[in-house]
């Protein structure tokens, strides 16, 4: 059965007491165990650290993973890092997953936590689920415009214009007045220093 | 500003809006409307003759109000740049045979009423957004008068009138007859801090604001007797506590209290504040000579139209939203774009500077990287199964897939931002996104709804908002039943009618599709599709039988935290109310109708096929017929 699923490993995270707080994260570590093609799972404290990330790039030779799901916050947080970190283990990043458990779990079902731990077990197998379908992506390079726009001119607009003109690119700053400064300009003193605003 | 005007790197456009942004991070390329200011720029030696003779005389917007103007004038003394400009609304000479005056007078022959708005494109890899804030109005606080009573004014007019270059050329006086007002009180928190007028928020500046004028009346007008009417004084940064110790020892005297109402003498224009000193615990009146309303700071009122054009979201206060609040604070959700000063939140000039400083940096390390690598979210294409009907260009937002009658669409990789919306709309499933396909959702789903689907609110959710606005309700520590699971998508519009049924097969007892605001949408208006898609399938499963409530659409930003929490409150009383017995139809109704709707992409596929066949043999018929009626003469 195991033959027909990548090789896939789960690496559940307790993000100190932010998800082990409320998830039996010991029972989602035994449940990934069972899931289809699982041949390795790692429980640890803190995987986004450097500690964690050995772990993942030393099972990803040791058990010549194909797929890594990565159970711990959400990966509006963490994707690239844990992308990143596979890759330097040899895998493509795009076979890597992760599985939300503590922005959408653990921290919003504080007062329920057999329902929180029923539904990390679920956001694991899911995601364990999408993983045996990742498909490795080149992702496609581009040349950047050596040039920034900055929409406003007020005091912000204007220091960060010098700031990138300085470090020697080009910079369009467009302001809807017919002067820059902004509301800056019409300050007589500013605090702290007590000086000439313009 | 003079440093920003004449560095070789920067151009500066003044007059100028932004209308159109197209492409992403790396290369966008943006449209810029510059209004004609009807002076060439270049030519005005700002002689000010033109100002002299100009008939025209408007209220002065850069002294607020207190000074009057022209029609044609320079904005301030130091604008940058500094040339004069006509205003066409208050101008009598649009048409020179009105008036015309300037035009005679100017030695530089630089005006030129034929002048028109001119709109520019420029290509540019990164964007910096610090389009600023507005001042509060107090108008709608009646209590206090402003704009009724002449000696109540704002901190903005304050600014004004102690300016050496304001109105009254740095003699404080007050606006009802010129004198010099001796008892000055200010009122703190005026639209700050407020469930009545304003906002909620605490603006951040005007506690020092006030400190700071009143060591600006101190050291101009020692014998000034100022009064700061205050809820709290919030002096927390470098150096602050000490102006504001400052202040009170220069004999500033601070009344913990807010005045309920302000009442003007109509004889001598003085005006009485009583007020509740909440610290002595006694009710108290004040005769002033001039009031102060330190004006808090809301978000602009046009910061609708930039959030349109780049694509940002809104917290609840207005300010724009960065892509984290303690990690990405001065990068906006959208990659290559980046927030500074005022406009992501109210700050001081220090602030700004140390924000625009990040973000400048972070353009930079974005510039300097040469090449950039960008999400591989594409769609590829099944040319044997595509059908060539064109519809996926249609729905494209970005016009990343061009399409000509009867071809094969072509897919441009460097216009798409991967949104999906092709491949949901495509009727035979020729397209796939790589790394969102059908199979990789309906894995997720399938493991979902695996055990004890009755359980579940399967929830698809895109990227930037839905699932970010779950996110916040985690950050946020919000606490809703645990019902809920996401497939998150990049786009709503990624979600096609068959996925909403498979979920419903697959024994959802309640679907929702969420995304984000119309207006938010990271995908220009892609989102539009997701209604079009969801009412097809609320059509379709009514037309099955199945109870079209059971499908929600809901539109969260990444910012409601709230609403997102609200929702999956409110949908789990529904998702509990479907029964066993309906969930089990549904199943059966829905792998009836998938067989059909499979059958039927077939014989599309099949029906394309036949007939691009059959028109490759026509062309080979008649290119053979050509071959031999050329054949022919030459046998001759």
């Amino acid at each position: 059965m195991e033959n027909n699923f990548p090789r896939t490993g789960v690496f559940i995270c307790d993000c100190g007491l932010n998800i082990a707080g409320t998830v039996d994260t010991a029972a989602v570590t035994e449940y990934a165990q069972s899931l289809p093609g699982v041949v390795c799972v790692v429980h640890n404290k803190y995987t986004c650290a450097d500690p964690g990330q050995n772990e993942i790039r030393k099972a990803i030779g040791e058990h010549k993973l194909e797929r890594v799901v990565v159970a711990s916050c959400t990966p509006r947080m963490h994707e690239l890092t844990f992308r990143a970190c596979v890759a330097q283990a040899g895998l493509n990043p795009y076979l890597m997953e992760m599985a939300n458990l503590r922005e959408h779990c653990s921290w919003v079902h504080a007062g329920d936590p057999a329902g929180a731990t029923q539904k990390a077990k679920d956001l694991v197998r899911s995601a364990v689920a999408r993983a045996h379908e990742l498909q490795p992506q080149i992702e496609p390079e581009v040349d950047v415009t050596q040039a920034a726009l900055v929409i406003g001119g007020g005091i912000a607009g204007i220091q960060a214009a010098l700031d990138i003109a300085d470090g020697g690119m080009q910079v369009y700053l467009v302001e809807k007045e017919p002067s820059i400064g902004g509301l800056m300009a019409q300050l007589d003193k500013t605090y702290p220093t007590m000086d000439c605003s313009i | 500003m003079m440093d920003a005007g004449r560095h070789p790197r920067i151009k500066v456009l003044v007059s100028s809006e932004v209308i159109d942004v197209s492409g992403a991070v790396g290369n966008f390329h943006v449209k810029v409307r510059r209004r004609a200011r009807y002076v060439q720029q270049d030519l005005c030696n700002s002689c000010a003759e033109c100002t002299k003779v100009c008939p025209v005389i408007i209220p002065d917007e850069y002294q607020m109000g207190l000074a009057s103007r022209k029609a044609i004038y320079i904005p301030f003394p130091q604008a940058v740049p500094s040339a004069y400009l006509i205003n066409p609304e208050d101008c009598l000479g649009n048409n020179p045979i009105a008036c015309g005056k300037c035009l005679e007078v100017c030695e530089q022959k630089c005006i030129d009423f034929d002048m028109r708005d001119e709109i520019l494109e420029v290509d540019v890899g990164a964007m910096i957004v610090a389009t600023g804030m507005e001042a509060y109005d107090p108008t709608e606080i009646t209590e206090y008068g402003y704009s009724r009573y002449d000696n109540v004014i704002t901190s903005m007019e304050f600014e004004r009138l102690i300016c050496a270059g304001g109105p009254s050329a740095g003699h404080f006086v007050r606006p009802s007859d010129g004198e010099r007002p001796r008892r000055i009180g200010f009122i703190q928190c005026v639209g700050s801090r407020s469930s009545r007028y304003g906002s909620p928020y605490c603006s951040n500046i005007c506690c020092m604001n006030t400190v700071k004028d009143t060591l600006l009346l101190a050291d101009h007008y020692p014998d000034t007797d100022a009064k700061v009417f205050y809820m709290d004084i919030r002096a927390f940064g470098k150096g602050f506590e000490d102006l504001y110790l400052r202040s009170r020892s220069s004999g500033v005297r601070y009344i913990r209290g807010i005045p309920g109402e302000i009442e003007e003498d109509p004889q001598t224009k003085n005006l009485r504040v009583r007020v509740e000193n909440t610290l002595a615990g006694e009710l108290e009146q004040h005769e002033l000579d001039m009031v102060v309303l330190s004006v808090g700071v809301r978000p602009r009122l046009d910061s609708n139209t930039v959030q349109r054009l780049l694509t940002l979201s809104r917290t609840s206060d207005g300010f724009f939203l960065e892509a984290h609040p303690k990690l990405k604070p001065v990068d906006a959700p959208t990659r290559g774009i980046f927030l500074a000063g005022c406009c992501e939140s109210p700050k001081d000039v220090k602030d700004s500077v140390t924000q625009a400083g990040a973000a400048a940096s972070h353009v930079q390390v974005l510039l300097s990287a040469g090449r950039i690598r960008i999400d591989a979210g594409t769609p590829l294409l099944e040319e044997a199964d595509c059908i060539r009907c064109g519809r996926c260009a249609a729905v494209c937002p970005f016009h990343a897939i061009h399409w000509q009658r009867g071809g094969v669409p072509e897919i441009i990789e460097a216009a798409c931002s991967g949104c999906g919306c092709c491949a949901a709309e495509c009727p035979v499933d020729a397209l796939t996104m790589r790394h969102s396909t059908d199979e990789q959702l309906k894995a997720q789903i399938d493991a979902i709804l695996d055990e004890h689907p009755e359980d579940k609110l399967l929830t698809f959710a895109c990227n930037w908002c839905s699932y970010a606005g779950g996110d916040t309700a985690g950050t946020a520590r919000l606490q809703f039943p645990v019902h809920g699971r996401l497939v998150r998508t990049m786009c709503s519009a990624r979600v096609s009618e068959d996925l909403i049924l498979y979920a419903f097969e697959k024994g959802a007892p309640l679907v929702l599709v969420s995304g984000c605001h119309f207006a938010d949408c990271h995908y220009i208006n892609a989102n539009r599709q997701t209604v079009t898609r969801v009412e097809r399938a609320w059509d379709r499963l009514e037309k099955l039988g199945i109870r079209p409530e059971r499908l929600h659409l809901e539109w969260i930003s990444a910012a409601e935290g709230q609403k997102f929490a609200e929702v999956m409150r409110v949908l789990d009383e529904p998702r509990a109310q479907v029964t066993a017995e309906e969930i089990a139809h549904t199943r059966k109704v829905l792998a009836e109708e998938r067989k059909r709707r499979e059958g039927r992409k077939e014989k599309m596929r099949a029906a394309a096929r036949k007939k691009r066949e059959a028109a490759a043999d026509a062309r080979a018929e008649s290119s053979a017929g050509a071959a031999a009626s050329v054949a022919g003469p030459a046998k001759s």
